[in-house]
């Protein structure tokens, strides 16, 4: 056996903590760069097996089929609201007839991902926030890697992957909902048939705008996922700890869905001119 | 009494454990200061200390979960510095864990509990073949009508158990027990005691246990050694330390037995 082997982990008493700015900020600098290490780590695993395939199909189900209720109700309700509201505005200008295709547009460009993303970030976001900080507080997590099972594979990685394939899923189902809402409105107002609504409600909608809709969507699961998994991954202070993971997972996914959603407006309007 | 190593014990074999010079700090403050062990092959060894003394922190040292500052440890004769990844996973299914809080996941039953290590590290098994092995370590722990149970429908002591269970299922060599007996009515101690003498007998193992009981250290271990300020104080037999003159030792002994 050699001596001190450990040296490069060595810590002397001289090793006081010291500070660059002040105490916050540098907290601030190195939860970013905690999180960036963590990212990197999601894609370093994610492409190496073992894949856990039956845990990203239970976690899909958990993200996706136990979602389906809430976004059902809430894009209904969208979809119906939002044509109450924009006919009147509409009716001034004589352009009543124009509403499937307003609608069609705002909900497909905007309201369906976000929506679903603001959604998820809640209900998703904060629950596994939640899981993860709890299993690691009461060293579940410890108990996976004592048992030579990797917890940021078992746990992370599945629970990313399915919140990256589930949310743009139940985005295009929230649209579909929501203008199934916005239907329903119209046909009761003016008595235009489902092929006639749904051929107005598409007849702005490029291919472009499709796919930035899913793609914005993808982009908010994996949002969502990552974040929830990152604050639960690294909660501390016990049972205070586990409440302010889920909050903080929450708050982060919706800042971050709304930033990305102006970056993604930005380039999906540029790609439109081209 | 002797320093912090195994006696060269007719009954007990080549040394599975062994620490040198171990340091391990966090920020400023030092919770090991150099410490030395040597657990032989069957010996069971406990490790008594005040709670914060640093116990856990040794034993998930030796677990691989934290990274000592300093000094060289040898599990299995792997020096465990110099495993990667695989390596110490490999190493990891030699050694069993008993969390203090048992540890137990709450999303899954207890047949899923113990049944998860194993599927996920052994390949091709049949579906009977875990069964039967999830029921061998059930009835181990004297548990087994308890398979379909969530963890949140047991008591503390059969947590205990079914964390001891889970810990047996990949059948290691060295057991590590942090607190076994820890929030537990004396008879479910005294059961838990039981338990871990049965489980040395039946696996043979060797083990470390971590505790601050006094009753478990004497049931349980063929030795004992105190961990004071970051430090091992000299170890032996539990009645060589309950006869001992340092003041230490007396205290934390008196303490048990009269408050």
């Amino acid at each position: 056996m050699g001596i001190n082997k450990f040296t490069k982990h060595q810590m002397s008493k001289d090793d006081t903590k010291k500070t660059v700015f002040s105490d916050s900020i540098d907290e601030y600098f190195i939860g970013v760069y905690t999180a960036y290490k963590f990212v990197i780590r999601f894609f370093k695993e994610v492409f190496v097996p073992p894949f856990h395939i039956r845990a990203i199909i239970t976690q899909s189900y958990e993200i996706g089929i136990k979602s389906l209720a809430l976004i059902s109700v809430t894009g209904f309700i969208i979809g119906i609201v939002f044509t109450k509201q924009s006919r009147p505005s509409l009716e001034d200008f004589g352009a009543a007839s124009w509403l499937p295709n307003l609608v069609g547009i705002a909900i497909i460009r905007a309201l369906g991902p976000v929506l679903t993303a603001l959604i998820c970030a809640g209900k998703v976001g904060s629950s596994i926030g939640a899981e993860l900080s709890s299993m690691k507080v009461t060293e579940q997590i410890e108990a996976m890697e004592v048992s030579a099972i990797n917890p940021f594979k078992y746990l992370v990685v599945t629970r990313v992957i399915a919140a990256t394939i589930m949310v743009p899923l139940l985005a295009l189902y929230c649209i579909f909902i929501g203008l199934m809402g916005s239907f329903i409105n119209v046909h009761a107002a003016e008595t235009t048939s489902f092929t006639t609504f749904f051929k107005d409600a598409f007849s702005s909608i490029t291919f472009v705008d499709l796919f930035a809709a899913t793609a914005k969507a993808t982009v908010y699961g994996f949002t969502i996922g990552i974040i929830g998994c990152y604050k639960g991954f690294n909660a501390t202070k016990g049972t205070h700890g586990v409440g302010k993971a889920a909050n903080e997972a929450v708050v982060l996914a919706m800042f971050l869905v709304f930033l990305e959603e102006v970056i993604i407006v930005q380039v999906s309007n540029w790609l439109r001119y081209f | 009494m002797q320093k912090s190593k195994c006696k060269p014990d007719k009954n007990k074999g080549e040394p599975v454990i062994s620490i040198q010079g171990l340091y391990k700090s966090f920020g400023t403050l030092d919770v090991l200061k150099g410490i030395d062990l040597i657990v032989c092959e069957g010996e069971n060894v406990a490790v008594l200390g005040k709670s914060g003394s640093g116990k856990s922190v040794l034993i998930k040292i030796i677990v691989g979960l934290l990274k000592p500052d300093k000094g060289t440890l040898n599990v299995l004769e792997k020096e465990v510095e110099e495993l990667n990844g695989k390596e110490l996973d490999e190493l990891r299914l030699r050694i069993g864990f008993s969390f203090q809080g048992s540890a137990l996941y709450d999303s899954m039953s207890v047949f899923e509990n113990l049944a998860f290590p194993l599927t996920m590290n052994v390949k091709h098994l049949t579906k009977k073949e875990v069964e039967s092995a999830v029921e061998e370590a059930l009835e181990a722990v004297g548990l087994k009508d308890k398979a379909e149970r969530m963890p949140a429908e047991l008591s503390g002591g059969q947590r205990k158990r079914i964390g001891i269970a889970r810990a047996l299922i990949l059948k290691p060599e060295i057991m590590l027990y942090d607190e076994p007996t820890a929030g537990l009515d004396p008879i479910t101690s005294a059961e838990i005691n039981e338990l871990i003498n049965e489980v040395q007998e039946k696996y043979n193992t060797s083990s470390i246990i971590i505790t601050h009981d006094l009753t478990c250290a004497k049931n349980t271990c063929n030795r004992v050694v105190m961990l004071v300020e970051g430090k091992f104080l000299p170890s032996g037999k539990f009645e060589e330390l309950f006869g001992t003159d340092n003041q230490q030792v007396k205290d934390f002994f008196n303490y048990n037995f009269i408050q």
